[in-house]
């Protein structure tokens, strides 16, 4: 299935990030959206609600996150694909309606322009710190899948695919832009509808008297949906719950119903799920390890290393989660690296996976920087030389 | 009341009421005594008697006793996070108008955790339905003091007495902008069955406030017997006074009167018809794509 001809505008465009975003979202199929007011996001929302009326879309702008997050579970529900988008404090808020999406297995989009945080923070400059809380922000184990664009292009790219893998998990999706992404202007191409691939959404094909809510094929840890209105009587809860959706206070259904949620998505780490890019890995003696805007610093730093005879590799996560633990571990296994370098916008959060699976097979260093503006090239520089030390 | 309800509700519910439920469920958790089961079944009748196909019909809970109840009613049922149910039910209203959507939960819920998606809701007059079942107390987490305690109440959390005023609940939708509030009680089983089927055909923001005994909770707690014993204040205390200001339609149980009946019933465009005509209008017909089941992810091949 392919994007729907008239809704997509294929061409070239100088768009921001966040432009870029709702237009992927279009293109994705998403004709639902509810969100409220905060920056650096507002952008997001504001095309949508001037484009979806012209596509068969809506977008409403609810009185708070608690409702916009909920809305488009709502709506997901209701039959159509769905997608809310917020920033900092407004993330914050919606953390329990994204282990509600998890939980009841609602396909559903999740849009974070990061800005600097805690609390009000920075509300109008970058930031990288949400990215643990994007994996573990709502309570309880839950999976996580969660993408990290680098530019307004990528921006639309990934927000296509956001949406293809929440149909194909069943599970929420987070984009995770940053307001320097949000709000870069850059060249964006949108091809042609026919060559967006959209996934549909995937409804059990049995009738309502062998449907089972919860109840995978064979094989398979994503159940089908069943449409709303045809008679089918499901049921959905955020309890822990059985194969037919209904509450199941005991350990048993609870061990199988979490880690199945959390298999589905895990086993796919370093399967379809991974998506990252790379320059010169082999035989890199050090290998940065970034993603989102300062990714496109850290090229600068890693350019000037080589030309300075560093043999430096670059892996670029635009999956962040699930972290691509299987990966890194092949990397260090070709030996010759010795050095990680791990440059965010945060005082060190995914640098804490990378600590974990490198696991003192090689030297980690931390490239932190708490946000507000993205880092210096030769900051980066200075690390990726610590190596020759 | 304009309809008699008499009629409705000496039909017995189409088949058994159990057809209504999913018995594979049972026991329910709700106390005995407890006004819950009476106002689900008045639903179950008013929704016969709405003529309204029942797989069109959807219905979506929040956290708390009456929470439960989208868990134990075979529609397509929802049970959703604290506070939230009205928001999802805003989004599953709005993804397909073909369903008729009605939010079932009670006052701690609705008013307390989800006052704000409340008020919202009736300001924008959105088509759902919602009925609050209103005990007076927060009946799931052990007794506890609501926005719809009376003053002086005794509740885990105010050993010495709830300071605070209630809410008028039927007051606050109506300020909102509802299209129909009505309140009764699980006593006046007929007119809440009539009132039921009247706010699920009513288009726009339907409230039914349904004032219910937790005998285990509140009653008890504040030496106001059994449930028969509420069910028999409710009888006495009640007045009926259709049309009456919502500013005026207060529930005094102590002294009364607890003031009943259908106070709003007003034609307001709703939503989903402001929407589709005011885009129309703004982008033109050939540009404007009409919101509804067109929209929908189309089903795999």
């Amino acid at each position: 299935m392919h994007s729907a001809e008239g809704s997509v505008l294929t061409g070239t465009h100088f768009i921001d990030g966040d432009v870029a975003c709702a237009e992927g979202a279009i293109a994705a199929g998403c004709r639902f959206s509810a969100g409220y007011p905060i920056t650096p996001s507002t952008e997001v929302v504001e095309r949508l609600a001037s484009r979806f009326p012209l596509v068969g879309g809506m977008f409403v702008q609810m009185e708070d996150e608690l409702a916009s997050s909920i809305a488009i579970i709502g709506a997901a529900w209701g039959g159509v694909k769905s997608m809310t988008v917020s920033s900092g404090p407004g993330i914050s808020l919606m953390q329990e309606h994204i282990g509600y999406a998890a939980i009841t297995e609602t396909p559903s989009v999740w849009v974070n322009v990061q800005r600097g945080g805690p609390s009000t923070g920075l509300p109008t400059l970058p930031g990288q710190a949400d990215m643990m809380q994007a994996r573990w922000g709502s309570h309880g184990d839950y999976p996580m899948i969660a993408l990290c664009p680098n530019s307004p292009q990528e921006a639309f790219d990934l927000t296509v695919v956001a949406f293809n893998l929440a149909e194909d998990y069943r599970t929420p999706v987070l984009l995770m832009l940053d307001e320097a992404v949000g709000h870069m202007l850059e060249k964006v191409v949108i091809p042609p509808a026919e060559q967006i691939e959209v996934r549909p959404r995937r409804y059990t094909r049995k009738p309502p008297s062998d449907y089972k809510a919860y109840e995978c094929e064979q094989g398979s840890l994503v159940p089908d949906m069943a449409p709303a209105g045809k008679g089918y009587y499901f049921h959905v809860t955020g309890l822990t719950h059985d194969e037919r959706g209904y509450p199941a206070m005991n350990a048993m259904e609870q061990d199988r119903l979490i880690r199945r949620l959390k298999e589905k998505v895990d086993r796919d780490a370093d399967g379809p799920l991974r998506m990252v890019e790379s320059s010169h890995l082999e035989g890199a003696q050090v290998l940065v390890v970034s993603y989102g805007i300062t990714s496109r610093v850290a090229e600068r730093a890693i350019l000037e290393a080589r030309a300075g005879g560093l043999k430096v590799g670059h892996l670029r996560l635009l999956t962040v989660w699930p972290f691509p633990e299987q990966l890194i571990r092949d990397l260090l296994d070709q030996g010759t690296i010795e050095h990680v370098v791990v440059p965010e916008l945060n005082l060190g959060q995914v640098v804490l996976e990378v600590e974990r699976v490198v696991s003192g097979r090689a030297t980690v260093r931390r490239v932190s920087h708490a946000g507000g503006t993205v880092h210096e090239p030769k900051v980066i520089l200075e690390a990726i030389e610590e190596v020759r030390r | 009341m304009t309809t008699d309800s008499k009629e409705v509700f000496s039909q017995p519910v189409n088949g058994q009421m159990e057809d209504w439920l999913r018995m594979d469920r049972m026991p329910h958790i709700w106390c005995p005594g407890c006004g819950i089961g009476t106002a689900l079944n008045c639903f179950v009748r008013a929704v016969e008697a709405s003529g309204i196909p029942r797989e069109k019909l959807a219905i979506v809970s929040g956290i708390g006793c009456t929470g439960r109840v989208a868990g134990y009613v075979r529609l397509d049922s929802f049970h959703t996070t604290h506070g939230r149910a009205i928001p999802f039910a805003t989004g599953l209203k709005l993804a397909d108008p073909e369903l008729n959507v009605v939010v079932f939960s009670g006052d701690g819920d609705l008013i307390a955790i989800g006052g704000n998606h409340f008020i919202h809701a009736a300001r924008r007059n959105l088509n759902i339905t919602v009925i609050c079942i209103n005990n007076f107390t927060y009946g799931m987490t052990g007794g506890q003091v609501a926005p719809t305690s009376p003053e002086l109440t005794t509740a885990t959390t105010t050993p010495y007495g709830n300071l605070e005023p209630p809410f008028n609940l039927a007051h606050l939708a109506d300020s909102a902008g509802a299209s129909y509030v009505a309140r009764f009680t699980t006593f006046h089983v007929r007119p809440l069955v009539n009132c039921m089927k009247e706010a699920l055909l009513k288009d726009g923001f339907s409230f039914v406030e349904v004032l219910s005994p937790c005998p285990t909770l509140f009653a008890r707690r504040n030496r106001l017997g059994e449930g028969l014993d509420m069910q028999r204040l409710f009888k006495e205390k009640a007045v009926r006074r259709d049309g009456e200001s919502t500013s005026s339609a207060y529930v005094d149980l102590e002294k009364g009167p607890i003031v009943i009946g259908k106070f709003k019933d007003r034609p307001r465009p709703a939503f989903l018809s402001v929407y589709n005509d005011a885009m129309r209008k703004a982008l033109g017909p050939d540009r404007f794509k009409p919101y509804g089941p067109a929209t929908m992810v189309e089903p795999e091949d």
